[in-house]
């Protein structure tokens, strides 16, 4: 390939492919996002797709670079165009030195355009293909890499649809390389690190086995779903047990009883479905029945925007259940957080025996990233059998006043000693009781937990300098926009430093808010309509933030857009 | 050798006459001839009457919410199928609230064995209607009588083709602790509709009212003939046939997925590296 008007190359760009459902944008999008990580380059995926199978306009969007990439953003580098609507609905977000990858037959006037004669290089089968080859010619990919990429994809299983895949790539690029283009490229990267390409629902996933995860039941529900499917793709293989069950609630009952039974349970849901498992958060809290809850968040209320993004159910999910009973959320910003966030959360549900949050959402669900791989080697698993060869008389205290409040748990059938749990207030031996004295101790005796937990709160984060003109709160999947906000408007020299959150219950202030007191002025950014975190805070710290930047349009959050909304 | 005495003797809640003692007998006895240790048996009930049977008696127990005893019962089973797990729980519970999980549990076919207190009532809350009322019934929350058909259970099992289905009275004792056991033996999911007075509240299905209208079902019946079962399914009003109405032989659900207790797994380590390493 010719690069006529200069040879220089560019770190970092932005990629967004866009088409209709159903022909193979997510495919192309996955193979070049998985090349780029095998190239050695970083990435932040982001999917916008619309609630149907066929038709409409999705985007897969790779921001990619030889750095660190932490946030997703608007403008566009590079636009590859699957149908003529790609190119009318993002050329205005085209930057200066952009360039647009269509279809010929497309008949498009744009100047930057490279048109690909896809009806000479492929069958329309294969046109997403086609429109890979040119990317893959424009960026300087090394062939190897993505043809190896598109055999691991389609498996041995589908050969021949790889090798016809290939074929196609290698016309197209061949072709694309005899054309002039004026593109600046990605500098190659002489020794790759090697890197797991996984998006925020792996990471959960891989976390809860490596956490020692036995047992997962679900009622599918966007963006939770790909949660329990990679969990199903492990199961034979790992031992576990993945259940579609009936609706939500018997998923989280289905669990309950498969934890109390001994295996380490988790659920996965969203908002809707986990307005559903509500009691059944209530009940492994009265039951003291350790319990993983993955509620990764998409827009309501109601139905609301199904595949979109949002942040709008921290209140929900701490508000969940009636009664009184200690939990923990964890927000995880980063697919590594998804990881080990998770297995915290599986630790500390065994340990405090009830339900455990992994607050997510649909923008951090499905964004791939470039991880490490993980040091398997040191990580533990929880372990639920720990008593197990203990003998304890009859009848036995399952719910045993104690110091901590956590009472020694035993498994049904592995010992003599008979297990009893009611969701009626009990007494030490786990019968229904109306004693209103025994009913006092084992609210005190419950919320008890509520400290062993608050000492293991992971504390939130700070980047940037101290006693800040400007600190800019976050919570969950917006971190990276945040983080990177702030280091944009660093380097024009403004006083600036970030506090991110990735617990957002318990709060401990001690942690935070001196912060808080010695910034000169203090905004929250939150995806959501009524800024949830600055209101909680100020309820468990008296401390107000007046100034909120909020998204609730579907669209995860961006560095431009925190920049936009600060200069209003 | 267990005994009825290893399930010990507890006081109840209960009204003098209720059902409910009855059928808490019947398991017992079915508990002990099937020889099982109390620790070897988990009960599973959700709230009702019939809910509080499983703190009567020494064993595991999972008290849980209304409605929702089979999916836990699932839960568990899928745990650790070394245990034998038992759901005691009433109409209103299984049939109402827990409607959707009773279709499930058949479907699945979890080696399960459901025990219904079926005495056309609510009974915990005062005598409203319950799936099973019979139209027309009145009560205070439906004073001008039950408007909606009763549920059928038997039918909607035989239908469905569950693995064990059969209709019991508690005024019948030995004859529900034997049904009891063979369910218990049975490898998948059975369910008993065990018809039984609530003597507060249901006024018009009395004790004699159940004695003059039950009757065992006759030797001939044939259990595995799904037509047949089909007919007796419907038989109600002035004769109400007791005893197993259908069974067959489906592969449980455990079985079929071939876990075993998930408990007693280690962790492949090596399997999760491999895992892993497909990501890269």
């Amino acid at each position: 390939m010719k690069n006529d008007k200069d040879n220089k190359t560019r770190h970092i760009m932005n990629i967004l492919i866009g088409g209709e459902a159903g022909q193979g944008l997510v495919t192309v999008g996955q193979i070049l996002a998985k090349s780029l990580v095998r190239s050695g380059y970083s990435i932040v995926v982001t999917q916008d797709y619309q609630s149907r199978i066929r038709g409409g306009h999705n985007t897969f969007a790779i921001r990619v670079g030889v750095d660190e990439v932490i946030a997703p953003r608007e403008e566009v580098d590079l636009l590859v165009a699957l149908d003529p609507g790609t190119v009318k609905l993002h050329k205005e977000e085209m930057s200066s030195e952009g360039l647009i990858i269509a279809d010929d037959a497309f008949g498009l006037a744009e100047e930057a355009t490279l048109k690909i004669p896809s009806q000479q290089l492929a069958s329309d089968q294969y046109a997403n293909t086609a429109a890979l080859g040119a990317v893959v010619a424009v960026l300087g990919l090394d062939k190897q890499v993505v043809a190896r990429t598109v055999e691991d994809y389609f498996g041995k299983a589908h050969r021949e649809i790889a090798e016809e895949n290939k074929k196609v790539l290698e016309e197209s690029v061949r072709w694309t390389a005899g054309h002039s283009v004026a593109f600046k490229k990605l500098p190659s990267i002489a020794r790759p690190p090697q890197r797991l390409m996984m998006n925020g629902n792996e990471a959960i996933a891989l976390g809860a086995i490596t956490a020692g995860a036995k047992f997962y039941s679900f009622y599918p529900m966007t963006p939770a779903t790909s949660v329990g499917l990679t969990l199903a793709g492990w199961a034979q293989e790992m031992g576990l047990v993945v259940e579609q069950a009936e609706d939500e609630i018997a998923a989280i009952n289905m669990a309950l009883g498969a934890s109390f039974a001994g295996a380490p349970s988790m659920v996965g849901t969203s908002g809707g479905g986990f307005a559903l498992m509500v009691e059944g958060v209530s009940l492994a809290a009265m039951t003291e029945t350790p319990m993983v809850i993955v509620v990764a968040q998409r827009p309501g209320p109601a139905t609301g925007l199904p595949t979109r993004t949002e942040q709008a159910d921290l209140e929900f999910v701490l508000h969940a259940g009636h009664g009184e009973f200690p939990r923990a959320i964890f927000s995880p910003g980063t697919v590594e957080e998804c990881f080990y966030l998770t297995r915290k959360a599986f630790d500390l549900a065994e340990k405090f025996q009830g339900p455990i949050f992994v607050l997510t959402d649909e923008f951090l669900a499905d964004s791939y990233r470039a991880v490490r791989p993980f040091e398997l080697e040191g990580l533990s698993p929880v372990r639920p059998c720990s008593l197990q060869g203990l003998t304890f008389s009859n009848p036995y205290g399952r719910y045993a006043i104690t110091d901590t409040g956590i009472s020694p748990r035993l498994l049904p059938g592995l010992t003599e000693n008979l297990i009893v749990a009611d969701s009626d207030e009990h007494t030490e031996d786990g019968h229904l009781t109306e004693n209103l004295v025994v009913r006092r101790r084992m609210v005190d005796k419950r919320l008890k937990k509520g400290r062993g937990i608050l000492a293991e709160v992971v504390p939130p984060e700070t980047h940037g300098e101290e006693k800040p003109d400007l600190l800019l709160l976050c919570w969950g999947s917006s971190k990276g926009a945040v983080v990177e906000a702030a280091s944009m408007m660093r380097s024009r020299g403004r006083g600036i430093a970030t506090l991110y959150f990735p617990q957002v219950w318990p709060l401990v202030p001690e942690h935070f808010i001196v912060h808080l007191q010695e910034a000169k002025e203090v905004v929250c950014v939150e995806g959501n309509a009524t800024g949830q975190l600055a209101r909680l805070i100020r309820r468990e710290t008296g401390f107000h933030i007046g100034n909120l930047v909020l998204r609730y349009d579907g669209l995860p959050i961006t560095p431009d857009f925190v920049l936009g909304e600060l200069k209003q | 050798m267990v005994t009825t005495e290893d399930y010990g003797q507890y006081e109840t809640a209960w009204c003098p006459g209720c059902g409910n003692f009855s059928v808490l007998e019947a398991v017992k006895r079915a508990l002990a001839a099937s020889q099982l240790k109390p620790h070897k048996v988990l009960f599973v009930s959700g709230i009702g009457q019939a809910a509080k049977a499983p703190h009567y008696l020494n064993a595991n127990v999972f008290n849980g919410l209304h409605g929702r005893s089979l999916p836990v019962a699932t839960g568990v089973k899928l745990a650790n199928p070394g245990l034998t797990v038992i759901v005691e729980s009433g109409d209103g519970c299984n049939y109402g609230e827990g409607g959707n999980h009773f279709l499930a549990a058949i479907r699945r076919n979890i080696d399960v064995t459901l025990l219904v207190h079926n005495n056309q009532v609510y009974g915990l809350t005062k005598g409203q209607a319950s799936p099973t009322t019979a139209e027309g019934f009145i009560t205070k929350a439906q004073p001008e009588g039950a408007t909606s058909a009763p549920f059928n259970p038997i039918a909607v099992a035989v239908a469905m083709q569950a693995g064990f289905v059969a209709r019991a009275f508690s005024g019948m004792i030995d004859d529900l602790s034997d049904r009891i056991q063979q369910a218990i033996a049975h490898r998948g999911f059975s369910l008993i509709d065990v018809l039984q007075p609530c003597v507060s509240f249901n006024k018009v299905n009395t004790f004699a009212w159940y004695q003059e209208r039950c009757y065992p079902l006759p030797r001939e019946h044939d259990p595995t003939d799904w037509q047949t079962a089909m007919k007796v399914a419907f038989e109600w009003g002035d004769r109400i046939p007791t005893g197993m109405v259908y069974r067959n032989d489906r592969p449980s659900f455990e079985e079929r997925l071939g876990r075993g207790p998930l408990v007693e797994q280690d962790i492949d380590r090596t399997a999760m590296r491999k895992i892993m390493e497909g990501y890269g």
